[in-house]
């Protein structure tokens, strides 16, 4: 499929700036036919940028992109689909009340008249021939996520699509449908299809990979062949330290803190985690908490205790009942059946400002939902307790500045007391939110995905804040779908599947394996 | 009693057919994900401008299609300020709503010096005397014509394929290489020469002037149909045909005489209240298209 030597896909000095942040700097790189190149990097590192750019989502200050030798200009996907390049996003673009068939077809369909026979026969063609199982009738919205990956990807190459390109596909996916989208590649790349991967998973990579390039601030900072790499070499290029000898590495990045962004670093938080004592009180009691779905719940009779002094933590694949869990604990959604109690004081009943009261501390997952964007640092931290800082009817600025500039100390949050917290990085509004939720000093802390899209450093941090509360005597259940961060910071592991908490492991003996086993679902693998 | 059902029937047809005109209009923009506020205006300005060129130039043809033209920019107008500019839907349509309505009984008292003057010559009705189809040539366009196209354009084409996904996913859209921007742009320029259609039904067919209570909220009931029809062609225009059976009815009792002791204001207003309590009882619950009354910026 190359023409002479050219490499199916180049890219030269591709640059990307937002703001003062470089998100791409001048970087080369260049896949062939056949090949699969994984992209690393820790978040924000210009991955996705750079597959932004190459899709014509968003435009390179400076570069150019060439396909089999010839400079192309890319302003919409639409040009990236006619110059043969397809690419599955981390977040889905189908349309959800259309048919699988329906999706498919939209690309590149006419204005007229359509013929959704020969469209569904196409699909279904495609489908077999490439190896990629969906069913042209269903409707999309009633897919599960790893049926709508199998969609976007058929849709990826049903144009003339020589590249493809994924962004962090298994992120999202059960082991077994990962086997699945491996099977695929492997067989799209063996007809000679490009693919371009992009992936936290170290694993992964050594396994699919046969180039690999490393971004680190926007900079291409290794492209090498896979071959004879392992997962500890290649985090060693990631965070830029002490590589193989040969390795492609300049000499001015060094950065020690980013194991933690590969996994690696597990061992050390999980020194600090001592064995809890059984007779301790409870923190958090949940019975048989259940709630109704359709077609089947989407929690199903959940019971689980946090003991004081210990962080419980909550693994699963995205959307088989964390959200709800988390909903049903802090009381933003009713549970159809089942009690809890925080501190041993029942509080099914009640409403978020109540639990608040009785003790319960929460971190939900959405951030920037847990904050009032168009309102200040000092006035977010006092949204939850506002009682506490009224003179008669009237709020007392003094009080709320007071205490603003007192947590801003405490939990070092880098902004000052008037600032729009709209303004405030994602590092730096956890910190907000968690200095708002740990200074009412909860019984228990409910804390969901709190590092999600966090870096390094942020992370650290809010390991650390947990930490400190559980030696603080109180208790914490975090809600993760990062394995290694549950392995590495919690005293206990919960796994659930479909609504249910299918085992628990202790985290001591916990591996990504054993819990990816319990996480799909398999109830067998008992701990 | 003797009770003209046919007549009934036949007034409710042609009282429907403004209302399939706006309330299709509307949809084709609704389903892009842009809510037309616009539409009363719209109406206005159709009724006002085809009885503007037919008042001076006598010619039908070139009024219905002034007012056709005027329609397009109005849906030209609204998808500057909401598709082009982002400006919010409903502040964009009430708007607009306001200034072609203002810009119609300016025109109208500048031109006609506020007197009320007749075109020479109004559309007539076809089958003259052949009871429910003696009907104007617009309610044949508007039922058997327009309703089956704009039905089979969702259903059996490319172009409503995109309208549905640009209306529920934008961001899909845009993958696929169909421009949000220029969908949008379409389905509001042909929504709002639809609507225009419809308001010069008012003045060319029906009555053969121009008065400034002539549209009296029938664009907010096509927004209403809408809904009603869940954006879907036939449930809007049985919609349509159940508020003109209502007004037809109330039309019919206002000069019946065994209703006379019932106010008649209390029936102009039953057609209303129907429209009111259909959309309680059937708009609960539905599902909008995904991007309603969002602008779409590429990330």
């Amino acid at each position: 499929m190359t023409s002479g030597a050219a490499p199916l896909v180049e890219l030269r000095g591709i640059t990307k700036r937002f703001g003062s942040l470089l998100a791409n700097d001048a970087i080369d790189l260049s896949v062939d036919a056949g090949q699969v190149l994984a992209l690393l990097g820790e978040n924000g590192a210009g991955k996705s940028t750079l597959t932004r750019i190459l899709y014509g989502l968003s435009r390179a200050d400076a570069g150019e992109i060439r396909i089999a030798g010839q400079p192309v200009t890319m302003t919409s996907p639409a040009d990236a689909l006619a110059a043969g390049i397809g690419m599955v996003t981390q977040e889905f673009t189908l349309v959800g009340p259309m048919t699988v068939t329906e999706n498919l077809m939209l690309a590149g369909s006419p204005l007229g008249r359509i013929d959704r026979k020969a469209a569904r026969a196409r699909v279904l063609a495609a489908s077999q021939r490439l190896g990629v199982p969906v069913d042209p009738d269903a409707v999309v919205e009633r897919l599960s996520v790893g049926e709508r990956q199998r969609v976007e990807i058929l849709k990826a190459l049903l144009g003339d699509c020589r590249l493809l390109v994924l962004d962090e596909p298994t992120a999202v996916l059960v082991p077994a449908d990962v086997d699945l989208l491996f099977a695929s590649i492997r067989r799209l790349t063996a007809d000679g299809m490009a693919v371009v991967f992009i992936s936290h998973k170290l694993h992964e990579v050594v396994d699919l990979a046969d180039r690999i390039g490393v971004l680190r601030r926007g900079r291409l900072v290794a492209d090498l062949p896979a071959e004879g790499l392992d997962p500890v070499a290649i985090a060693a290029l990631m965070v830029g330290a002490a590589g193989p000898a040969d390795a492609e590495l300049p000499d001015d990045v060094v950065d020690e803190a980013l194991a933690t962004a590969v996994g690696l670093d597990g061992a050390a938080p999980s020194a600090t985690a001592a064995p809890v004592d059984r007779a301790r009180p409870a923190a958090l009691e949940v019975s048989g908490l259940t709630l109704a779905g359709d077609p089947r719940p989407r929690l199903d009779d959940v019971s689980l205790t946090v003991r004081a002094g210990e962080i419980v933590g909550v693994a699963g694949v995205s959307g088989n009942g964390q959200t709800e869990l988390v909903a049903a604990l802090c009381g933003t959604t009713p549970a159809t059946a089942g009690t809890v109690h925080v501190g041993g004081a029942e509080v099914t009943g009640l409403d978020v400002a109540a639990r608040l009261k009785a003790g319960l501390g929460r971190l939900t997952e959405d951030r920037r939902g847990s904050v009032v964007l168009g309102m200040s640092v000092e006035q977010n931290l006092v949204l939850e307790d506002l009682d506490r800082f009224r003179t008669g009817p009237f709020l007392s600025r003094r009080r709320v500045r007071a205490h603003a500039e007192a947590l801003i100390e405490r939990f070092d949050i880098r902004a000052a007391p008037g600032d729009p917290i709209r303004s405030l990085s994602g590092g730096n509004m956890q910190k907000v939110l968690l200095a708002r939720a740990l200074e009412r000093d909860p019984t228990v802390l409910v804390a969901s995905q709190p590092t999600r899209g966090l870096d390094v450093g942020a992370c650290q941090y809010v390991y650390t804040q947990l930490r400190a509360l559980r030696d603080a005597g109180s208790g914490v259940l975090l809600v993760s779908e990062d394995l290694d961060e549950l392995i590495g910071i919690a005293d206990r592991i919960v796994v659930l599947s479909g609504g249910r908490l299918v085992g628990e492991v202790a985290a001591a003996d916990a591996t990504r394996e054993a819990l990816g086993v319990l996480m799909t679902g398999s109830r067998e693998y008992a701990a | 009693m003797d009770f003209p059902v046919v007549a009934v029937l036949a007034a409710t047809l042609t009282i429907a057919t403004p209302l399939v005109f706006g309330a299709l209009g509307a949809l084709l923009g609704e389903r892009a994900g842009v809510l037309n506020l616009g539409i009363e205006g719209t109406l206005y300005a159709g009724a006002f401008v085809g009885f503007l060129v037919a008042a001076r130039s006598g010619s039908l043809a070139l009024a219905t299609l002034a007012a056709v033209v005027a329609g397009a920019l109005a849906g030209a107008l609204m998808a500057l300020l909401t598709v082009t500019l982002g400006v919010n839907q409903h502040v964009a349509g009430i708007g607009t709503t306001l200034l072609l309505v203002a810009a119609c009984d300016f025109s109208n008292r500048q031109l006609f010096g506020g007197g009320q003057q007749t075109v020479t010559e109004k559309f007539g009705r076809l089958f003259a005397g052949g009871g429910i189809v003696a009907q104007y040539p617009m309610t044949y366009v508007a039922f058997l014509l327009l309703a089956p196209a704009v039905w089979w354009v969702l259903r059996a084409t490319g172009a409503g394929l995109r309208l549905t996904a640009v209306g529920e996913n934008p961001e899909a859209a845009d993958t696929a290489g169909i421009s949000v921007a220029r969908t949008r742009w379409t389905a509001l320029v042909v929504g709002g020469a639809l609507m225009g259609l419809g308001g010069s039904f008012l003045t060319l067919s029906v009555l053969g002037t121009f008065t400034l209570d002539i549209v009296s909220g029938r664009g907010w009931i096509c927004i209403a149909l809408v809904i009603f029809g869940r954006w879907k062609v036939v449930p809007v225009v049985l919609g349509a045909l159940l508020f003109g059976l209502f007004d037809a009815l109330q039309l019919q009792l206002a000069i019946t005489p065994a209703f006379g002791s019932i106010p008649n204001e209390l029936l102009i207003a039953l057609p209303y209240l129907v429209v009111i309590a259909a959309l309680a009882v059937r708009g609960r619950g539905v599902r909008y298209p995904g991007s309603y009354l969002t602008a779409y910026r590429r990330a």
